[in-house]
């Protein structure tokens, strides 16, 4: 049976259990004398029952479709006669067995690979048949049971809020739970591929160059695994993006909240928010079509020489994304910082300017300092920007006219396309994401920190 | 210190107030600099998307005396089988041949073929199919021009001598007789909102890609909404304050600054590659925007809880109210605006993401229009990043036209969320 009919079954099966649970509680309190003689209000007995009928075959429906293929693989390799001892082998042949069940045939498939295909058919109808009558015959079973068990004197509501509860709990946990699988996931593949290239070679080594050979005697067959190109050209564009963002967005939020009138303030902050509303490929876009170029011309009209793949262009263009990411945080601090304060000062005679410079920004800066932060955290993980305007070349370099690669377009350009998951080549995107995911780790827990401090202060 | 007069003192500020008026005027100049930056760069954005991408909505047509011959179509009556065979091609290359009877040579007559679209074939078959009785008879029919002439066509309107490519002299000819007898002409791009992708920029649409979009989005909503406002009435409502509570907190925020990149490795590390997901799909790809915008709903769901005042509680719970019945039936449909209008911000970050994606094999080239959540899916935001890889010119064009039909959705759900908000808001 196919998964959304059987989905469909059980919801109906839930339906009729709420109704049956209702209306069973109904006639029980109209037996006995209206429903102030039931525990519960009847709509809770319709809860109960179809909890029971629906959560635990929902359970295992869901453990079903997890394991159902890796039990069923198991099953099939192990009928196999001759199986390849390798685990690359066993894949492929695994591949192949799949393809000729699904009717995929090119040529004629061996004896043995047709057999297991058979065998691989009838398993899964087999298994697809046992699932949906094992949920169904539990679904109808857990449901019967509980009205079994039905008695004005059950307190329905109890329960069914108990179980309430624990969904929220769960769906709380969820955060955790994402938490815990990027750090899974990053990690094995990341310690498979220390296993392959040495930490410190990956941390310290100067050239990256991460080609693998198809022939061992191939040129360049060892690919060069050393990151800080890669480092040192994420930190350039993420600086020359602070560089544009940090004073146009802070000055942006200081005249908007000190200066500006309201009119001027209820046109500007939308417009300046469009900024963060816009998809990052189209600023990517917009780097690599328009300012690139541009970047270009300029430089060669001052007689410089500017890579098209610049790494000032997509910084300008990264910086321009984030003003309103540091100015909305900054607004906030500043707004934060008491009245009180401003008026001491502007009576000792100082100037607005002088009061903001010397009163507001100190007594905002911690905020200040977390918002920038966070900005940072943005600018190193910023994808799209970054792989569309910046290059692929590993140069080591401190000039902004040449083009660089950074961490996010390395993993992006070794993990699209086709992959292979036992070569270094792959690993090492698992092994940049880690770095990228325990980067902005810490840049975030310090600015969330100092925000929160921060906010303490003047509460 | 010497003891100064007060003259003295005053004589030393006023000496000093000039320069500091001007130092005042000077910040102020810088703040009007910034908010000008910020606005100027929206403004240069915009314009230059849709100077842009404007063009793309129109295409240039020819227009053809079609004659559906049946001896040159090589079928004898017009049924399923008949059409996937017959010659169509054969029949346009006639009709242009018939256009320009004095063109001869292979050279030449290659040239003449290439004006007309490789598409244009599956559009005559889609006439006869849907009209039998044409077979045989002549009509006039307008056919999409190829990609090189459209983007010649466009930029004759600029200068007279208009970018070539690979027009050449004699094309340009026929080109201009063909507009001057007003046979070639731009019309409405129907194919841009119609078809899927193609690597012919003619025939390339947004289709597939927004139906991909939108099975995303519905995952996505289905997922992240419901959990999201579950955990943040959790956390709002029931949480006990405790190191487990701190620990829930500490990670909603720090994965709403997580890069997105990073979910998408998550994704094909663990939905892919351990759960053997479907690859492309939008089901992985609704998954993956899930986890990206849960801290987003979790966030704005429990400041609008916090918004409902606690009278509201505490005079349900004196009447008899239990804590979850409270919340259910009191404390959640007032906070339903603020939270519908978190989730709509939350979709449209969602809507407009590129990175995770591409990690989960939603770059596929993809043509067909997918048909459910576990069908191979492009979104739009990576139909963009594949179209502006792509180097023909005229891609570059429906680059911005599909930016531009994004930006207008993302524009359309926060206005919808700004006006919900306005509408529905309540204040205490």
């Amino acid at each position: 049976m196919q998964t959304p009919t059987l989905f469909a079954l059980l919801l109906l099966l839930v339906l009729v259990a709420y109704g049956t649970g209702f209306t069973r509680a109904v006639t029980a309190a109209r037996g006995s004398g209206g429903l102030r003689n039931l525990a519960s209000l009847p709509s809770y007995y319709g809860l109960y029952t179809a909890l029971w009928c629906g959560l635990p075959a929902l359970l295992l429906l869901a453990a079903w479709l997890v394991f159902d293929d890796g039990i069923i693989r198991a099953m099939v390799m192990n009928s196999l006669a001759d199986k390849p001892a390798a685990l690359s082998d066993q894949n492929l042949l695994w591949a192949q067995i799949q393809n000729v069940a699904a009717g995929n045939l090119f040529g004629e498939p061996e004896p043995q690979v047709a057999a297991a295909a058979a065998h691989l058919t009838e398993l899964r109808s087999t298994t697809g048949m046992v699932q949906a009558g094992l949920t169904l015959v539990i679904a109808a079973g857990l449901g019967a049971f509980s009205l079994l068990r039905f008695s004005p004197q059950l307190r329905a509501r109890e329960k069914v809020e108990s179980v309430l509860r624990w969904v929220l709990v769960a769906c709380a946990c969820a955060a955790i739970f994402t938490t815990v699988g990027i750090l899974l996931s990053v990690l094995f593949e990341s310690l498979r591929f220390f296993h392959a290239v040495p930490i410190t070679e990956f941390l310290f080594g100067l050239h990256w160059s991460p080609q693998m050979a198809l022939r061992a005697d191939q040129v360049g067959s060892s690919g060069a695994f050393g990151a800080v190109p890669l480092f040192t050209g994420t930190m350039m564009v993420s600086a020359i993006a602070m560089f544009v963002a940090v004073p146009v967005g802070l000055m942006s939020a200081i005249y908007l909240a000190e200066y500006a009138s309201k009119r001027v303030r209820n046109f500007a902050k939308p417009v300046l928010e469009i900024l963060a509303g816009v998809p990052t490929v189209v600023y990517g876009f917009f780097a690599a079509l328009t300012v690139a170029p541009f970047v270009r011309d300029a430089a060669a009209a001052i007689g410089l020489q500017a890579s098209s793949e610049s790494a000032l262009a997509a910084g300008l263009v990264m910086g321009v994304m984030i003003i309103p990411f540091v100015s909305s945080l900054s607004d906030d601090v500043i707004n934060a910082v008491p009245q009180s304060l401003r008026d001491g000062a502007l009576g000792l005679g100082s100037t607005h300017s002088e009061t903001v410079r010397k009163v507001v920004i100190p007594a905002a800066l911690p905020g200040i300092v977390g918002g920038v932060l966070l900005a940072v955290s943005r600018a190193i993980g910023e994808t799209m920007i970054v792989v569309m305007a910046a290059g692929l070349a590993a140069n080591l370099t401190a000039n902004p006219l040449d083009s660089v690669t950074t961490v996010t377009v390395q993993i992006v350009t070794l993990l699209v396309g086709d992959q292979e998951f036992d070569s270094p080549k792959t690993l090492a995107a698992f092994a940049l994401g880690l770095m990228l995911f325990l980067t902005t780790l810490v840049l975030n827990f310090i600015a969330l920190h100092v925000v929160k401090k921060y906010r303490e202060q003047y509460d | 210190m010497t003891d100064l007069t007060q003259q003295q003192v005053r004589e030393r500020i006023e000496r000093r107030l000039a320069s500091r008026h001007l130092k005042e005027k000077i910040f102020r100049g810088l703040g009007i600099a910034s908010i000008a930056f910020g606005v100027l760069a929206v403004a240069i954005l915009f314009a230059d998307i849709i100077a842009k991408g404007s063009g793309a909505f129109v295409q240039s047509d020819i227009q053809l005396e079609i004659t559906y011959d049946p001896a040159v179509l090589g079928i004898e009556q017009v049924d399923q089988e008949s059409l996937t065979w017959a010659n169509f091609t054969g029949v346009i290359r006639e009709a242009l041949r018939e256009r320009f009877p004095d063109v001869s040579g292979r050279a030449e007559k290659r040239e003449l073929y290439s004006l007309v679209s490789t598409g244009a074939p599956f559009a005559l078959r889609d006439r006869l199919a849907a009209d039998p009785e044409l077979l045989g008879q002549t009509e006039k029919v307008w056919l999409t021009a190829d990609d090189d002439v459209d983007t010649f066509v466009k930029s004759l309107s600029d200068s007279r001598n208009g970018f070539r490519g690979r027009t050449s002299d004699r094309m340009a000819g026929w080109i201009d007789q063909l507009l001057v007898a007003g046979e070639l002409k731009k019309r409405f791009n129907s194919n841009f909102f119609t078809n899927g992708d193609s690597r012919e920029p003619e025939q390339a649409g947004i289709r597939a890609a927004l139906v991909g979009s939108l099975f995303t989005l519905l995952v996505t909503l289905m997922l992240s909404f419901p959990i999201g406002v579950a955990a943040a009435i959790y956390l709002e409502e029931y949480a006990p304050r405790n190191r487990w509570t701190d620990l829930i907190e500490v990670n909603i925020n720090n994965l709403a600054a997580v890069p997105s990149i990073v979910f998408g490795l998550l994704g094909l590390a663990i939905f892919i590659n351990f759960f053997e997901m479907p690859r492309s799909a939008p089901l992985v790809g609704g998954l993956v925007l899930t986890l990206m915008t849960l801290p987003t709903i979790i966030i704005s769901s429990r400041a609008s809880l916090k918004a409902v005042p606690p009278s509201i509680r505490e005079a349900a719970m004196g009447m008899g109210a239990s804590r979850m019945q409270v919340v259910f039936h009191h404390v959640l449909p007032l906070a339903m605006p603020g939270m519908l209008t978190g989730a709509i911000i939350g979709m449209a970050q969602a809507l407009g993401e590129t990175a995770p994606l591409l990690m989960i094999g939603m770059v596929a080239f993809i043509v067909d229009v997918p048909h459910g959540i576990t069908d191979p899916a492009t979104v739009l935001p990576v139909q963009i990043f594949l179209w502006a890889d792509s180097p023909e010119r005229a891609f570059v064009e429906r680059t911005s036209a599909a930016i531009m039909v994004l930006l207008s959705v993302l524009i359309a759900m926060n206005a919808s969320a700004v006006w919900l908000r306005k509408k529905l808001e309540r204040r205490w």
